[in-house]
């Protein structure tokens, strides 16, 4: 009898009742993230164990796991070695640099998804000014032309199509990612011309940026994070990130209140895609001094994700990039160690990315449990 | 040479037709699936592990092999490892809500990270004394011919002479074609992914249908790498190989204006495209890096052209890349 009773009412209510939160405290918030990442970091280190376990059993354990990450990212600092830290301070600083690109068009809702190729193609720039002019110009000059022909380059990347998105509609995540492919077919001809038959460019002597403090990264480190403050302030406090907003939230409530929509998304893109190029001059006239068809890498699309879980807030996205090429560098190195194909880290970065894209189902709505036990007392 | 370039061109076009008709599966529910590239990644990593796995079972030994379980193995790897992969994009999507965007991008990093990674460790995570992945012997199976294909000259090598994936992927698209336009099934896909609020209230189970959808879109897209493993590259697996054919897919649904049946032809031309480099005399090394620009930039001017003319068939569905929550209206 008790059983019948229960299937009838398992019928009328549902096992599990999803409702709508009102804004969370964003300290609980911050708690549901910080345990996503924990989880990921979890299943991260089961795989790991799993695969080490097999390939060489003697790296199998957690602690030479974690050891292992932590030499591949900051090498021996204890002992006044910081050259990693340098190396994975610019890793983070050149993801930083895109994400922040990103994070103005993402505000106003236009899917960008081609800070690959406006990167590439403001490094393109870089390159051709270094090869065509270097040793012509002097450097004093050289170096201010590669700056504005980088931004210029990014920023006609980001311009075509806005351009389209703004007066047709066009879908900008496909004309974007299109546009990714076009400027590497763009590099790879050059590269072609320029390399000859080995398909590289010799790094270039001319135009490169100074060296702060006799420090290859510094400077470029140094930009980036003076980059974020600039972009903390320009979404939060001047008017451009104003309307930024209002874009984002309603183009009609943007019209009626007289901003001009076609404006604002082309110009955001416009610089959306400046400041991709100067991620790409940066890399390029900063520390590469060369230009391949991979010299992104794959970046452009992994900081679309920073951007987004970083909730357009460039601090938190600090925070989110140094994490990400932490986990990335250093499961890279354990892979590395296990004779094992590199691109683990790959996987690594996808599980983080999931696992926290997930959580944010938790912040935003409530699960409740029907009460079993009760009803059945009663 | 034309009947070879129209091969090729068929060779090439298949894993992008399976790719784009299990998009075009996926966003006639609403989802706009950016996953697909990962997906059709695993899919081909699947297929190449499970013919790996039976190829060593056998001993590496054609004649103990046996036909219909070196073609079914792969496949029903294949298939289940992209189904997996579409499910996991699903319930992070439809049941947790998340941004699609963002989540099937990350999807495509994982799943691509996922077949590199096994294309480059699967050897020595199995002790084998082989130096790289061919899996040559799997691919004479699939890649096996119609009988009298050769008999009948060029008409014979250009609609007989393909493996069996190729015939399939037209047969599914020909197939979804039929279903989303004639079916009562297809008309509640569509309305789901039309407006899933009045779907709902007509007592179509929204939820279900994006499942569904998603997970047999990510199946039939998983086939694709499949196929260019096992056909187009003889069986053996590079990493990097598949290169952006994923993304090429989903362009390809814009092109072909969400219809499965108009994905045919597009997929045949972006074949041929990415093709004609090879069959121009007289070009350089340095200009067939711009021709294969090619494609992108068709696909970039049919994406304004549907956009400037607006016409109300050739459109997206409406609620395209929207979560759907019952409560929230």
């Amino acid at each position: 009898m008790a059983d019948v009773k229960n299937n009838i009412k398992s019928k009328r209510e549902p096992l599990i009742h999803i409702a709508k939160r009102d804004d969370m405290v964003w300290w609980k918030a911050w708690i549901i993230r910080g345990i996503a990442i924990l989880t990921s970091i979890i299943i991260m280190m089961a795989i790991a164990l799993v695969l080490a376990n097999v390939s060489r059993p003697e790296y199998a354990s957690v602690s030479v796991i974690v050891e292992t990450m932590y030499r591949g990212v900051l090498g021996r600092i204890e002992e006044g070695s910081f050259v990693m830290l340098w190396k994975y301070l610019q890793e983070v600083a050149i993801l930083l640099c895109l994400a922040l690109a990103l994070t103005p068009a993402f505000k106003m809702k236009f899917w960008n998804c081609g800070a690959e190729g406006q990167a590439l193609i403001g490094g393109f720039g870089a390159v051709v000014c270094m090869i065509e002019l270097g040793g012509k110009v002097p450097d004093a000059l050289l170096i201010p032309i590669i700056i504005v022909v980088s931004i210029l380059c990014g920023a006609i990347w980001g311009f075509i199509p806005a351009i389209f998105k703004a007066f047709f509609n066009t879908n900008e995540t496909l004309f974007t990612l299109m546009m990714n492919y076009i400027a590497t077919k763009i590099i790879a001809y050059y590269v072609y011309i320029e390399g000859g038959g080995s398909h590289v460019i010799a790094p270039q002597k001319h135009g490169n940026l100074p060296n702060l403090l006799n420090n290859d990264y510094l400077l470029n480190i140094v930009i980036v994070a003076l980059l974020t403050v600039v972009m903390f302030v320009y979404l939060k406090y001047s008017k451009h990130g104003y309307e930024i907003n209002v874009v984002g939230e309603s183009q009609n409530t943007a019209r009626y209140i007289g901003i001009n929509v076609k404006k604002v998304i082309i110009r955001t893109m416009c610089i959306s895609g400046a400041l991709c190029g100067v991620g790409g001059m940066l890399l390029v006239a900063g520390t590469d001094h060369t230009i391949r068809t991979d010299s992104i890498g794959g970046q452009g699309f992994t900081a679309i994700m920073i951007s987004w879980l970083g909730q357009f807030n460039p601090f938190i996205m600090v925070i989110m990039t140094g994490l990400v090429k932490f986990l990335e560098m250093g499961m890279g190195k354990v892979a590395d160690n296990c004779h094992l194909n590199s691109s683990f880290a790959d996987i690594v970065v996808g599980i983080v990315l999931l696992c926290v894209v997930g959580c944010e189902f938790f912040v935003r709505y409530s699960v409740k449990f029907r009460r079993n036990k009760k009803e059945v007392k009663a | 040479m034309i009947v070879q370039f129209i091969c090729r061109a068929i060779l090439l076009s298949i894993p992008l037709l399976y790719g784009s008709t299990g998009e075009i599966i996926t966003e006639k529910s609403g989802h706009l699936n950016l996953g697909i590239p990962g997906i059709m990644y695993v899919g081909a990593i699947s297929g190449v592990t499970g013919a790996f796995l039976y190829e060593q079972a056998c001993g590496n030994d054609i004649a103990k092999m046996n036909m219909i379980l070196a073609i079914l193995i792969p496949f029903l790897f294949a298939v289940t490892g992209s189904v997996l992969v579409g499910l996991l994009y699903s319930f992070l999507t439809v049941t947790l809500r998340a941004n699609q965007n963002v989540t099937g991008l990350a999807i495509t990093t994982l799943g691509v990270g996922l077949g590199n990674f096994l294309g480059g460790s699967l050897i020595k995570l199995i002790d084998t004394d082989m130096s790289s992945i061919s899996l040559g012997k799997t691919s004479k199976f699939f890649k096996m011919q119609l009988p009298f294909a050769d008999d009948l000259g060029w008409f014979g090598d250009i609609f007989l002479s393909h493996d069996f994936l190729t015939y399939l992927a037209i047969i599914i698209a020909v197939a979804a074609s039929i279903i989303l336009s004639r079916t009562r099934v297809g008309l509640n896909l569509r309305s789901v992914g039309e407006n899933p609020a009045t779907a709902d209230a007509a007592g179509i189970n929204v939820i279900k249908y994006r499942y569904l959808a998603t997970c047999i879109g990510a199946g039939v897209a998983g086939l694709g790498g499949l196929q260019y493993i096992m056909a187009y590259a003889d069986g053996s697996w590079s990493n990097d190989a598949f290169g952006d054919r994923g993304w090429m897919a989903i362009a390809l649904v814009i092109f072909a204006l969400w219809k499965p049946s108009m994905a045919i032809i597009g997929s045949f031309l972006f074949g041929a495209l990415c093709n004609a480099n090879n069959y121009i005399t007289g070009l350089g090394t340095e200009t067939q890096e711009l021709f294969k620009m090619l494609p992108y930039v068709v696909t970039i001017i049919v994406l304004i052209i549907t956009s400037m003319r607006k016409k109300r068939e050739h459109q997206p569905p409406e609620n395209l890349g929207l979560n759907y929550f019952r409560e929230e209206r």
